[in-house]
Order: structure tokens, then sequence, then C-alpha cells
């Protein structure tokens, strides 16, 4: 998943007492794992919540197009550029999953896009964060990927029946994103030492920004707690962070390529490694605005939609003289 | 070097650059759903350059590859119609040089699944089905925009003017295409003119587009005696790590 800090209703978990029957009654089929559809009563909290984080995700699936689109006509061989087309194509296929399971809550499409473009609404920050060398395409599928798919397998799971079902589609191709990414890494690195070198560098720049995926620690995450007990979100950032470290270490070693912390250390106690922090300042700078691609990416989105309102105008008028001119011959 | 070869590379080369081409809008889409679409045309084209430059190595016989033949020629040697390399320009523009180059593209590929050539028929076979869905997309966004709003119209038909004298190219047969078509292994070129004009000319009325008049045609690129300045910059993007690492294995 690509959600970071979505907010929720900031009121903190309700107790039971203070549940109306309705609420209770919703919360009882939670957790039962009884999934909620779209016509069932719900919370108009959970509602907005679950807008806020499909939305966030689906945005993120339509940015996170642009870093990897980079290095579409540069890629290396027929075989690169024709995986990862059809990689960034299912990222769009995966918005457009998405954003229909957000319409099941009652909000558009372009509603979405319009906060999008304007900035009212979120992407993840690791978009924010350029492609530089054709490593990056590996290290994008190996750790972007592969940090969504900590988030994105349980929340398979979810209480929300529409999310849960695109995240089981979403999930199918995300491991083979994940999969083709190692593949270019394992190239990279046993390759030349040029490639060796582009392998290492990419590693330097997305291995702290790929930990800010998971969101900010558990004790500065004020909106987790409602999210959990609705199980909109499974576990919590830092779980999952600690997750992805003990599964992402190992496989750089076997890469050879060195992982740019040097607190790094396997902790026998606790069965995990230990690691440093990402700059949290850094990440809340992203968040706010502030990251190196960030006005990039939103002026290329923004572009993409003004550049395209003729297109969009002149298919909708065809398809009303289309229609137009049906009526008028029944 | 054979007439298979001369002919897979003027294949493979149409399908490479103009796959580039599209491959290009990734992410810049007017809408999410042809975001999809021209990722897909994009991945369909790179699939079938794969097949016909995977076609023109083998018939080489030297052991090169099909990288090697995408990646490692020069302007001067590529033989793909120069529609297929003019820039993509507006939304408008990339769709109607996509339905000009399906159109020809789903002719030719019937008359390919004839040949005496296996390998061209096979290939033939398994392209005709991507290109076939191709020609209905682009067809119906052609005339979805020429039939559309006063602005979409303008942008469409400054489109067919702007491309129209690139599309004689695709119909005029040269020394290799007559010795292609005197082996059995493709038809004759000019043949297939007339069908193309007659689908053309049913797409444009529907599009309410007018055809310019002018039948004429640029011509160089399937014979790479004068292609347009924008191959060159094409290629400094699509063979630059190729051509900065050498012999490395990506």
């Amino acid at each position: 998943m690509y959600a970071q800090m979505v907010k929720s209703t900031g009121e903190g978990v309700k107790s039971r007492e203070d549940m109306s029957p309705e609420e209770a009654a919703f919360q009882d089929r939670i957790d039962q794992d009884i999934k909620i559809e779209p016509k069932d009563w719900m919370p108009a909290g959970y509602r907005k919540t679950l807008i806020r984080q499909m939305g966030q995700h689906a945005h993120s699936e339509i940015v996170g197009q642009l870093p990897e689109g980079n290095w579409i006509t540069r890629a290396p061989t027929l075989e690169r550029k024709a995986i990862l087309l059809a990689k960034v194509q299912d990222e769009a296929g995966h918005g457009l999953y998405l954003y229909a399971a957000a319409e099941t809550l009652g909000v558009s499409r372009d509603e979405l896009t319009e906060d999008l473009l304007s900035g009212r609404m979120k992407y993840s920050s690791i978009f924010n964060y350029p492609t530089l060398n054709w490593a990056d395409m590996g290290a994008v599928g190996w750790l972007v990927d592969g940090a969504a798919i900590m988030n994105q397998v349980p929340l398979q799971r979810t209480s929300y029946g529409p999310y849960s079902r695109a995240m089981i589609r979403i999930c199918k191709e995300e491991s083979f994103h994940q999969r083709q990414g190692y593949d270019i890494m394992m190239k990279m690195a046993n390759g030349t030492d040029a490639q060796k070198k582009m392998a290492q560098d990419a590693l330097n720049r997305m291995w702290y920004p790929s930990l800010m995926m998971f969101g900010p620690s558990d004790a500065d995450s004020v909106h987790s707690a409602q999210s959990m007990a609705w199980k909109i979100k499974m576990d919590s950032n830092d779980e999952l962070r600690q997750k992805f470290v003990d599964q992402t270490v190992p496989q750089a070693e076997y890469l050879g390529l060195t992982v740019p912390d040097e607190n790094l250390k396997w902790n026998e106690e606790k069965g995990g490694y230990d690691f440093s922090e990402p700059d949290w300042n850094e990440f809340f700078d992203v968040i706010k605005g502030n990251g190196p691609c960030n006005t990039d990416r939103l002026a290329a989105r923004n572009k993409a939609w003004d550049d395209g309102a003729w297109v969009r105008d002149g298919l909708l008028a065809h398809a009303e003289k289309r229609a137009a001119l049906k009526t008028a011959a029944e | 070097m054979s007439t298979l070869y001369d002919f897979a590379l003027r294949m493979g080369d149409n399908t490479l650059i103009l796959g580039h081409r599209v491959s290009e809008w990734c992410g810049h889409a007017p809408v999410l759903e042809e975001d999809i679409a021209l990722a897909n045309t994009a991945l369909d084209l790179i699939g079938q350059t794969q097949l016909w430059l995977g076609l023109a190595a083998e018939e080489e016989g030297t052991g090169k590859t099909a990288d090697d033949i995408a990646f490692l020629r020069d302007a001067w040697d590529f033989r793909n119609a120069l529609l297929c390399e003019l820039p993509n320009g507006d939304f408008g523009r990339t769709l109607m040089r996509q339905y000009l180059f399906d159109q020809w593209h789903l002719l030719m590929l019937q008359e390919l699944q004839k040949s005496s050539e296996k390998r061209v028929s096979d290939i033939a076979d398994k392209a005709i089905k991507e290109v076939s869905y191709h020609v209905e997309r682009s067809r119906d966004t052609v005339v979805g925009l020429g039939d559309g709003t006063a602005e979409s119209h303008k942008r469409m038909q400054d489109a067919l003017d702007y491309l129209y004298p690139y599309v004689g190219e695709l119909f005029t047969p040269d020394a290799v295409d007559d010795a292609a078509t005197k082996e059995g292994i493709a038809p004759d070129l000019a043949s297939l003119r007339e069908a193309y004009d007659a689908a053309v000319a049913a797409t444009m009325a529907e599009a309410t587009l007018a055809l310019p008049e002018s039948r004429f045609g640029h011509k160089g690129g399937r014979n790479g005696k004068m292609h347009t300045e924008h191959l060159g910059h094409i290629l400094t993007q699509m063979q630059w790590l190729q051509r900065a690492y050498p012999g490395a294995t990506w």
C-alpha cells in the first residue's frame, strides 16, 4: 500500500459504552471478520477515512507511473522495455481498480483527481524521489514494491469488501513487480563495475525513503488506533518496517550490496535487525511538498490533465451526439 | 543480406520506433484509460519488434540478437517508415498517426499470414490479433475526436494534414519490396492501397475530416536514404545505456 499518515476521526477509538447501537453492531461485524459492503451502514468516519486511504493509494499508483516512465524510453533491452511498460500499465490499472473501489463510497474519480491535482490529497512520499540510473528501476521494484507488498498482503483481509477484493488483484501483480525488480538488481550487482556502482547508488538513495513508506513511528501515529480497530490498517508502522528490514537485509547481502546504515546489526534477542530510523524531518518536508520531485510530479500530472481537457471534452461531445442520434432514430 | 533480412528489418523498425514514440506517453495521457491503452499498444509493438528483429538476427546468422540490431545501429541503418518516427505532438496527432499506421499494418499482416515464409506468417498470425484491436481503438478515437467539439475537430484535421504526406511511403515499393513479393514473402505494397484508401476514407467521413487532396508522399525512411531529424534524437535516448556501457548484460 502507498498510504501514509491517513487521517482518521482524530478522536481516538470509541469505547463500547460510547457507541450507538448501530456503531456497536458495525464493530461486531468487523470483529467477526464479516466484510462491509457499499450498501451497508457505516460510520461517517469509517467512510471518510477509507476514502482518504484508498484515494491516497490510487494517487500513488498514478504518480508512481512517472519515476518509472522516466526510464521506459531508455530501457537497455527490448525485454526490459517490455517488462517496464507492462509494469507501468499495471500501475495505471491498479489506480483504476482503486478509484472504482473508492467510488462505491460515494466519491467520484474526477473529484479525487481534482484533490490530487490541487495538492489537497497526498500520494506516497516515495514518488517524490528521482530515478537517476537504470538500477533505480531494479530498486523501485525490489524496495518500493517490496515495501508496498508488506502493507498490501495483510490488507487483502481488510474490512471493506471492495477494497479487499481490489487488493487481492493488486497483490498478484505486485509480487511479479518485486521479482522483476530484484532480477534487475541481480544483473546489475553481478555485472560490470559500472553496473555495480549503479546498483549501490540506487540502494543508497532508495533505502531510507523506502523505510519512510511505512509512515512515522508508532508513537507519532495518532490516527492508527481507530484505523486498526476498523481493520483498514492491519499492522502498525513499526511492525511492518521491522518486517521489511528483516526481509530485505539478507537480500542486499546476497546481492553483495551494502545497506547504507552503520547501525544495522542483527539482534539475536528480538530475532530481528536493529537499524537507524530514517530522517523524519526529511519525511515531513517531503509530505509538506518539499521533496526533490514534488513540484515536478504535480506539474506533470496537472499538465497531463490540462492538456487532455480537449480530448475528454471531444470524446464526451461525440458520445452525446451518438446518443442523440440513437434517441432520434428510436 | 537476404531479402528476408531486409523485410524483417523494415517490419521490426516500424514497430520499434513507433513503439518507442507511443511509450513516451507513459503517465501523461488525458485520462487513465488512455494511459493503459497507450502503454498496452507500446507493449504490443515492442513485443512484435522482438519477433521481427529476432527473425532478422536469425537470418543474418552472425550471432547477433534482436537487441544488438535495435540498440547498436546508427540512423542510416534504420528502415522504418518516416511516419513512425514523427514526434507525438498532441494526443490527437499521436492517435491519428496510430490510425494511419494501424490501418496499413492490419492490411499488411492479413497478407503476410499467407506468406510463403512460415516464420513470417507465424509472426503475422500472432501480431494480427493485437493489431486488430489497435486499429479498432485508434479508429474509434479518430472518429470521436474528429466528430467531437470544434476544437477537437480542428486539432484532428491539423493532425491529418500534417501526417498524410507520410502515408504514401507505406505503399511505394522499391527493389527490396519487389524481391520480397517475387519470393512470396510479402504482398505487393501498391496492391494494398485501394483497400487502405477505402477504409481511411470511410473513417475520415465518419470523423467529419477532409482527406488532403495531394497524394504527395515523403520518402527515405524505408530505404534509410533520408530519415527525418527526429530519428537521431530517439536513438540518443533509446540506445544510450547500450552505447555508454558496451558489453554489459542488463
